[in-house]
């Protein structure tokens, strides 16, 4: 049972909270121009990492705001919590190529 | 009354309060403080239970919650509950305990044929004996099955009420023992919100079961008793009696099973029988002490075998005696203060048995001068004895305590004392992914880095002494308390005496006996699963290496028990076998739960009524009192049908089907999922959520839509009417009403953001009456007089603000019938009063409520598909033959790109079409699987499965749609639908339109 910080209600458990998969991936702004491959990564490929990742939740039980989450997968350690539009602390931020 | 092993005087029962109480249908007599484990020992009960494998007899091994042997099945009937442990079921008036895996009874097993054949019964028994041939296994196991087993299962619904507690606390302390109440008392006085919770019926922990420690002056229990007071006195302490910690998980978030009234035998109307507690700590002290650990030797199962600490406890805490003749076996001076118990209360000790070759030391120089002799470097060959021990086969040891030197002894005795050292219990800290640390020089698992915020103090950290127990425990209450900000008051550490220990713990994993280990007699290590020695080291034998496949092999630790006696030998004598350090055979994953608990306390309120919400519609006590059968759709509970006298499900729906064709039908429609989406923005956002165009929808029109998942899977559909520029209606799916609020939701905050759009629910503030018919347009004027409802004003698609029977009302103009069609919706305040006037309006023209199976009729009639039923996620528009609704101008829109990918035009997709049975009269079964080529008996090729069957009184004849396999270019064909027994040759109809494909009766 993880104890994750809404950033706009704060600490709250995550029964109250609802999962969004893998965070940061944008919807292509044309999908049309996307190859199938493209596509497929798109809606499909995600990250699977054993450590700190950025995924979105949303507090279904609470203020129904989505927001993001780095949460380390193997320690189940909440390192950061932030909003949307913003972006992870550098120093954890377990996107590809920023690190 | 006799009691022939209780003592005349001591421990802490009420002489004043005995009890009655039945085991095996014989009545006994125990006192109030005792449990059902001390009341059988002080009536003379050894014999408790029959073993798992062998159903040998087998006796009380411990004290608490590592008792593996006396499982019980108490109570009767709606509240039996199977596998209890004897020692921790508290004595109550009328008590009724049954002993378990015993037939026909205890003393007289049949099962225990299975001991002379164990040869047959080795380790990996199941795995290599039933295994092939596969179709026998059926039958194996049910023999299997009644042979070994455990407990009953109540054969009733439970009748008691069971409640969940959240909680939170700056310390929960979990174990109330001289480390845990030294550290709620520290953190208490430092103003900390404290939890303190403890498995047993009071405070004291070992403290309870020792007659030879004294604090401040005074005996230990004094000690507890004045702590105990100064807790209750504090209004930020909680103290939790008769409660487990049982689950330790993420982020400090724990469990605690709490029983609030097992031991009064009979409930009480003001609170539930067990609670449940959720807790989220700021910090965790574990206090959880620490569990003896018995020796392997040859027979160590017998009835009246037991361990050292329990023998001493329940002559000290409850005044009786296990054996008037004890042996005790030991590699440790404790062994020594049970030895000196015993004979303090009128034991005749039959000597101590010590592994160590010399050992010395205060203790056991008390003992020497009692006149207890000790066997200094010897073993226990064996027990004897059947129901009971009789006897100890003991013999000196080489030094190396490998082997026997010399002849054997025999000593007679009644019970035998086995003092191996004790086992933190280290389970809960284990559970919270705490990494265990072996300490190679005293034999045991400790604490090692921790995972959570949590500190281990007292037994369960390795600490023997009392003192330091009750020094850790302050000292580690006090750095928490101050880390969490707290102004640190700390509570003095009292003197404490307690006899000294001296030489360590001689550590012999398989006391040497006159012939190896397996060639006679057992050596059991787990006794609940009754696994041996032997089977360990064959599991090694035949390859196995890591503990976790020995345990699964051998079923070592797998018992309800979870192996707390067992799983330190099991891991040593692996070790020993293969010739590697004990770190190198692995550790034991422990997981919830600590002690086995109900489902009902996990189940807490939410069974029955409030076992999921039921919604219900402001026409429901219509509905009801009009004799409406009901089905559940969602949360919801909607009017199926409403038979009449002597109607049958299928004349009533036709009836109804009739009427809304013919006459004029209501349905209650309120159900629908409705959503409110207003902001500039709104029909732009339209266009990217639906398949079809927006933009361009009037003010006053309605629309119907098609949702797709990205991956161009149809996802919802809809009817959404546009109420202003800026303002729109959206109906969803009765189901999935929420889904779709939650998904637009997301798009708007994570995709679109930018946009200005506002979505809010108005499911429930809407309620529906949906009337149909020729009918309807004359049924609706008569309540109706401020809307012109001819066909020019009012047209199909359309929606007009008005008065129905005087309530503000927004009648939409829309279908899903087929038939004229008003879907009236007023404020649900008004929902029952709309209902009744348009029954009551309706009343000399026939009107006919009509429910969800009629409108499902109605529905597929005209071929409209309902998603999730006639979809499954895996259903594109085109694959539904909608291609009409998909929108070619515009350049995007959720699930365009998706639908786009290569798979999704394949001509050989599952595609919708409708089906006719070649007797009008058969109606298929929803899901039955339809082929193109029968054979005599499957595996045949599966074309796809029906979604929507129903006899349709309209056509005069069934209907049936399905998903077949390159279905659109299968018109006319013929296929075949293999039932249980049968098979029905169905024919592929053009289209699934099945009733006025013209659509000419939707205007009147």
């Amino acid at each position: 049972m993880l104890l994750i910080t809404c950033p706009y209600c704060g600490p709250r458990d995550d029964a109250e909270f609802s999962y969004g998969n893998q965070a940061h991936i944008a919807r292509p702004v044309d999908p049309s121009v996307c190859s199938d491959q493209e596509w497929a990564e798109y809606l499909y490929y995600r990250d699977n990492p054993k450590g700190p990742f950025a995924e979105r939740w949303m507090h279904a039980a609470g203020c129904r705001r989505w927001f993001h989450v780095v949460r380390d997968t193997n320690t189940h350690a909440i390192l950061q919590t932030y909003k949307v539009g913003e972006w992870p602390d550098p120093a954890i931020d377990p996107r590809e190529g920023t690190s | 009354m006799s009691q022939p092993n209780r003592l005349a005087t001591g421990g802490r029962i009420d002489r004043g309060r005995p009890l009655a109480f039945r085991f095996d249908g014989r009545t006994l007599h125990g006192y109030a403080g005792d449990t059902l484990a001390s009341a059988l020992l002080a009536n003379g009960v050894h014999l408790v239970g029959r073993s798992f494998k062998y159903h040998r007899p087998r006796g009380i091994l411990g004290l608490g919650a590592e008792e593996p042997n006396a499982l019980i099945q108490l109570g009767r009937g709606n509240r039996t509950e199977p596998n209890l442990r004897a020692t921790q079921i508290e004595l109550f008036d009328g008590l009724d305990a049954q002993s378990q895996n015993r037939w026909p009874c205890l003393r007289f097993d049949v099962g225990a044929v299975n001991s002379a054949f164990h040869r047959l019964f080795p380790a990996g028994f199941y795995y290599k004996t039933f295994m092939w041939p596969p179709a026998l296994w059926k039958t194996y196991e049910e023999v299997i099955r009644n042979a070994a087993g455990l407990g009953k299962a109540p054969e009733g619904p439970d009748p008691d009420r069971y409640e969940r507690m959240h909680a939170h606390c700056d310390v929960l302390v979990c174990g109330g023992g001289p480390a845990g109440l030294a550290a709620a008392l520290a953190a208490g006085r430092s103003g900390a919100r404290v939890i303190l919770a403890d498995e047993q019926s009071e405070f004291g922990g070992s403290l309870l079961g020792e007659a030879d420690v004294a604090i401040g002056g005074s005996p230990a229990t004094d000690w507890v008793a004045e702590v105990v007071a100064e807790l209750e006195s504090m209004p930020d302490v909680t103290l939790l009696r008769r409660a487990t910690v049982n689950g330790y998980y993420d982020h400090n978030y724990l469990t605690v099973a709490e029983r609030v009234t097992d031991h009064l035998g009979v409930g009480l109307p003001t609170v539930p029988r067990q609670r449940l507690w959720k807790i989220r700590a700021k910090r965790v002290i574990l206090a959880t002490g620490a569990i003896e650990r018995p020796l392997v030797f040859r027979d160590n199962d017998r009835p009246g075998v037991m361990l050292s600490s329990a023998m001493r406890g329940y002559a000290v805490r409850y005044g009786v005696l296990a054996g008037d003749r004890p042996l005790i076996v030991t590699g440790n001076d404790d062994g020594y203060r049970t030895a000196l118990a015993l004979a303090d209360r009128h034991a005749r000790v039959a000597g101590i048995v010590d592994l160590r070759a010399e050992p010395e030391g205060p203790l056991v120089e008390a003992a020497r001068d009692r006149g207890i002799e000790v066997f200094a470097g010897h073993s226990v060959a064996g027990a004897h004895g059947g129901r009971r021990v009789e006897a100890a086969e003991i013999a000196f040891m080489t030094r190396d305590g490998s082997g026997i030197t010399g002849g054997t002894r025999t000593i007679e005795c009644d019970a035998i004392a086995m003092a191996g050292g004790f086992n933190p219990t280290v389970h809960l800290f284990s559970q919270s992914r705490g990494k265990l640390r072996w300490d190679e020089e005293r034999a045991i698992f400790l604490p090692g880095t921790s995972h959570e915020a949590e500190v281990s103090v007292g037994g369960c950290a390795g600490t023997e002494s009392v003192a330091q127990a009750i020094k850790d425990g302050i000292r580690a209450a006090v750095e928490q308390v101050r880390d969490l900000g707290h102004t640190v008051r700390q509570p003095a550490a009292p003197a404490v005496e307690e006899p000294g220990q001296g030489a360590g713990n001689r550590v012999i994993w398989m006391l040497p006996s006159t012939a190896p280990v397996g060639r006679k007699g057992k050596h059991f290590v787990d006794f609940q699963n009754d696994v041996t020695a032997a089977d360990v080291m064959l599991a090694t034998r035949e390859g196995y290496r890591s503990i976790e496949h020995v345990k699964r092999y051998t079923t070592t630790g797998m018992g309800t028990d979870q192996g707390k006696t067992s799983n330190v030998n099991a891991l040593a004598i692996v070790g020993q076998t293969l010739g590697v350090d004990v770190p190198a055979v692995g550790t034991t994953t422990f997981r919830p739960p600590y002690t086995p608990t109900t489902i009902g306390a996990y189940g807490g309120r939410d069974v029955g009524r409030l076992f999921a919400p039921v919604r219900t519609t402001a026409m429901d006590s219509w509905h009801r009192a009009n004799g409406a059968r009901f089905e559940h759709v969602a949360d919801w509970m909607r009017a199926y049908y409403y038979p009449k006298d002597g109607e049958s499900f299928r004349q009533a729906v036709d009836r109804e089907v009739t009427a809304a064709r013919q006459g004029v039908g209501v349905l209650d429609a309120s159900t629908l999922g409705k959503i409110d989406v207003r902001g500039k923005d709104s029909a732009e956002f339209l266009n990217r959520v639906y398949t079809n165009a927006w933009a361009k929808l009037g003010v006053g029109r309605c629309r119907y839509g098609l949702m797709l998942k990205e991956d161009g899977m149809v996802m919802d559909d809809g009817v959404t009417t546009r109420l202003a520029d800026d303002h729109f209606h959206m109906t969803t799916t009765t189901g999935g009403a929420a889904r779709v609020l939650n998904w637009l939701e997301e798009y708007l905050q994570t995709e679109w953001p930018e946009m200005d759009v506002r979505l809010t629910s108005v499911t429930e503030q809407w309620a529906v009456a949906s009337i149909c018919g020729p009918k309807s347009r004359e049924l609706l004027g008569r309540i109706c007089t401020d809307i012109d409802l001819s066909n020019d004003a009012f047209p199909f698609m359309a929606m007009q603000e008005g008065t129905v029977a005087g309530i503000p009302a927004r009648v939409f103009r829309i279908s899903f019938t087929g038939e004229l069609s008003y879907e009236i919706n007023v404020p649900t305040r008004y929902g029952l009063a709309l209902w009744e006037a348009v029954m009551a309006a309706g009343a000399d023209l026939g009107i006919t409520p009509y429910g969800t199976e009629a409108m499902h009729v109605l529905r597929a009639e005209k071929g409209f598909i309902i998603v999730g039923q006639d979809t499954d996620g895996s259903v594109t528009p085109l694959d539904l033959g909608m291609d009409w609704i998909v929108s070619k101008q515009k350049p995007d829109f959720i699930g365009k790109r998706g639908m786009a990918r290569p798979d999704l035009s394949k001509p050989d997709r599952k595609q919708l079409v409708g089906l006719y049975t070649k007797d009008p009269n058969e109606v298929l079964p929803e899901g039955a699987q339809v082929v193109e080529t029968l054979k005599p008996k499957p595996p045949m090729a599966m074309l796809g499965h029906v979604t929507s069957s129903y006899y349709s009184p309209s056509v005069g004849r069934s209907i049936a749609m399905a998903l077949i396999k390159g279905g659109h270019a299968r018109k006319g064909q013929t296929l075949h639908v293999p039932l249980e027994g049968r098979t029905v040759e169905v024919t592929v109809t053009d289209g699934t339109v099945f009733f006025d494909p013209e659509g000419s009766r939707r205007d009147g």
